[in-house]
């Protein structure tokens, strides 16, 4: 391949590359061409922001790039424009993500289809650059539909399938899509691009029911709701969140028919006959399967549930594919803060109530990018091996891997 | 130049019915600003009265597509829109020309919508800005802002017994938006129906971003009684508190120049947030306000080329 392909024009002609995170998420987006893009830079997603830039300076895209001077104006404007019927992105993480925080609750109320990947990195203080899942899991009640991806190749087919879900008509909700910083965002794998016609015609284009630029039908965007109106419209946007497991199942299955990928709303991973489980979300799942292999092959029954749809949460799938098991841990990359566990934790535990028996217990591990390896974890299948068998739980919520 | 008789037979695109106060400045500021609009128009505003007095679901006061988003976005919003607007232009999904205004408050512009406004001009949208600038935040109920003036008493700024109401001069925001190097800057008011409708049409037509700062008072703030909002407006012109005039590409220019500049005392005596600057010991205040008058007037009329 001559110097030049090569270097900057290498995914019109290679389709297996080797790639990073943002990379691949760059790649989605020029392949989705989307009609906005208003974004800021910010560690660890800047990259996705320079990458699209030179999509949007060489005219690989017809978008209009908005280089806001904030987060808090990136989706501001991305509100706008896709208030216009426009198809509207931003990337994010981190402070931010925080500093949308606002804006998130009105483009989820607003019922607007905007579609965001957001490289997760801790919040401060103190201020540090590298992974967890802080950043997204204080929008989990945002109204935000969140899709975690545990490498490059999920993210991007993630980011394809965002567009399809958010913009359903039964949906009509903001979708973001979740990596890990630099673990994932900036490391090199594998990963398998679509054509761009390929993935064209999967998006398809955006039919807005409403839209500011239709003139002839003037509408009024954000109206204001007393006690009368609000709870209705706040009651519409939950029943809204029911219907999204069924879209992002039927999504992926015609994703599957374009890509030979197959997603679900989790992954289980030797779950069906393991008596300890691990659940986990983003990268560390990766791990996880190394040691569960691992742990198979020394006649320990583990297995690991990779939640990929965490908002809206399906429960009841969920407690389906744990139910029975003997001890479950949940790995959480976020402290809630609350001295009960982490959010995963919370939920998947609030979840398995009403099933019969597993023992639960929390780690929360990785806060700032502090590496997880797979001692760690088959410590905690240690752990649950140890809980399975005495019906004792020493420590519901434990740190994994931080200086006490 | 706008024509009354031209302008009275354009359909009223904020309808009646809002719950604007009586005397309310805002609504009469939207009505004229849109009246200049020929083709049609997308309206974003930032929260504040005028959008919580004009949106309340299931009704609204809007004949135009309209999108309130938050209180410091604005700016951020509208440009959104109007990327949206070139970018399904660029691609045949819009035919028609549409113009973009965003409305804002003084505290949705001047404070916490500053950086959204500084940015969104700086980007060059093809938009325009007004401001309808009551002085304080008056939609929760006349708190002390950027552009609230000095001596005036407000929740936040209370005249009290060591402290005589707000300490600060305003911000010159209008010269802060004419130091961007926009095309359009203006300063505008009501009751001068004609110089601001023309100064939006201008505002319009510029390719690139305007913005305008229009006074609004607000009888509940400022303490006055409803039949004499336009009587406060005139008066702030009249002594030169509220210059009009305008920057285009540079050049400034006085668009209404008082015959007599009017001391501002009589003024801020109509006024009820002013009342306690008439005590003796508040006297020096209105001096200080008189002269900071004085001195910004001067400066204006160096900036336009009439000193």
């Amino acid at each position: 391949m001559p110097f030049k392909e090569q270097r900057e024009g290498w995914w019109k002609v290679m389709k297996k590359v080797a790639i990073t995170g943002n990379e691949a998420v760059s790649q989605a987006m020029r392949q989705i061409n989307p009609d906005v893009v208003a974004a800021y830079p910010i560690t660890p997603q800047t990259e996705i922001v320079q990458i699209f830039s030179t999509f949007v300076a060489d005219g690989d895209v017809d978008t209009e790039f908005v280089t806001v001077e904030s987060e808090h104006s990136a989706m501001s404007a991305t509100i706008g424009a896709s208030a216009a019927g426009a198809r509207a992105m931003t990337a994010t993480s981190s402070q931010g993500f925080a500093l949308m925080w606002e804006m998130l609750y009105i483009a989820a109320g607003l019922r607007l289809p905007i579609v965001m990947p957001v490289v997760n990195r801790a919040l401060s203080a103190p201020i540090n650059i590298h992974c967890d899942h802080s950043d997204t899991m204080g929008a989990r009640d945002s109204g935000w539909i969140q899709l975690y991806s545990e490498n490059a190749q999920e993210a991007y087919d993630n980011l394809i399938q965002a567009v399809r879900i958010a913009e359903h008509p039964d949906v009509q909700l903001p979708t973001m899509v979740c990596m890990d910083g630099f673990i994932v965002s900036h490391g090199m794998e594998n990963a398998e691009l679509l054509d761009d016609g390929v993935v064209r015609s999967f998006i398809g284009q955006r039919t807005p029911k409403h839209s500011l630029l239709d003139v002839d039908n003037p509408a009024t965007f954000g109206g204001l709701d007393f006690a009368d109106w609000y709870f209705e419209h706040r009651r519409q946007l939950a029943e809204a969140q029911t219907h999204v497991k069924d879209v992002v199942l039927d999504v992926a299955k015609e994703f599957a028919k374009i890509s030979g990928r197959s997603y679900g709303l989790f992954e289980a991973y030797r779950l069906d006959d393991a008596e300890l489980a691990v659940v986990v979300l983003n990268s560390a799942a990766g791990t996880a399967k190394v040691v569960v292999d691992d742990l198979r092959d020394k006649g320990l029954k583990a297995g690991l549930l990779k939640i990929r749809l965490f908002r809206p949460f399906p429960h009841e799938e969920i407690v389906a594919a744990l139910a029975g098991k003997k001890a479950i841990a949940v790995l959480d990359r976020a402290d809630g803060l609350s001295t009960m566990g982490g959010p995963v934790f919370v939920d998947v535990r609030s979840a398995m109530y009403d099933a019969p028996g597993p023992k639960m217990v929390n780690y929360i591990y990785g806060l700032g990018g502090r590496d997880i390896d797979t001692e760690q974890i088959a410590g905690v299948f240690w752990d649950l091996a140890k809980i399975a068998e005495t019906g004792k739980i020493a420590s519901p919520v434990t740190y994994l891997g931080v200086r006490e | 130049m706008a024509n009354l008789r031209e302008l009275t037979k354009k359909e009223e695109l904020l309808c009646g019915g809002h719950r604007a106060c009586a005397g309310c400045a805002a609504p009469i500021a939207v009505r004229q600003a849109l009246k200049a609009v020929d083709t049609p128009v997308v309206v974003g505003c930032a929260t504040g009265c005028l959008e919580v007095t004009t949106t309340i679901y299931p009704f609204t006061s809007w004949r135009v597509p309209f999108i309130h988003n938050a209180f410091e976005n604005a700016a951020a919003t509208i440009s959104g829109v109007e990327a949206a607007y070139r970018a399904l232009k660029k691609k045949g999904k819009i035919t028609q020309d549409i113009q973009f205004i965003a409305f804002g408050g003084d505290g949705g512009t001047y404070d916490i919508g500053f950086q959204s406004l500084s940015g969104a001009m700086e980007r060059g949208h093809d938009m325009v800005y007004i401001c309808y600038d009551n002085e304080a935040y008056m939609n929760t109920g006349i708190q002390r802002s950027s552009a609230t003036p000095k001596g005036a008493s407000t929740t936040t700024s209370p005249a009290g017994k060591v402290i005589p109401g707000k300490t600060q001069f305003r911000k010159d925001l209008t010269a802060v938006m004419a130091a961007h190097n926009i095309p359009y800057v203006a300063q505008a008011v009501p009751s001068h129906w004609n110089d601001f409708v023309t100064k939006v049409q201008k505002a319009l037509a510029v390719k690139g971003p305007a913005f305008i700062n229009v006074l609004a008072p607000c009888r509940l703030g400022w303490q006055f009684d409803p039949s004499e909002t336009i009587e406060i407006m005139r008066g702030a012109v009249e002594t030169c508190f509220w210059p009009l005039y305008e920057v285009e590409n540079g050049t400034w220019r006085i668009t209404h120049k008082p015959r007599e500049k009017k001391p501002v005392r009589g003024w801020l005596e109509k006024q009820g947030r002013f009342r306690h600057l008439f005590r003796p010991e508040n006297e020096h205040i209105i001096e200080e306000i008189q002269a900071d008058i004085d001195r910004n007037w001067e400066a204006l009329l160096a900036r336009a080329g009439m000193a």
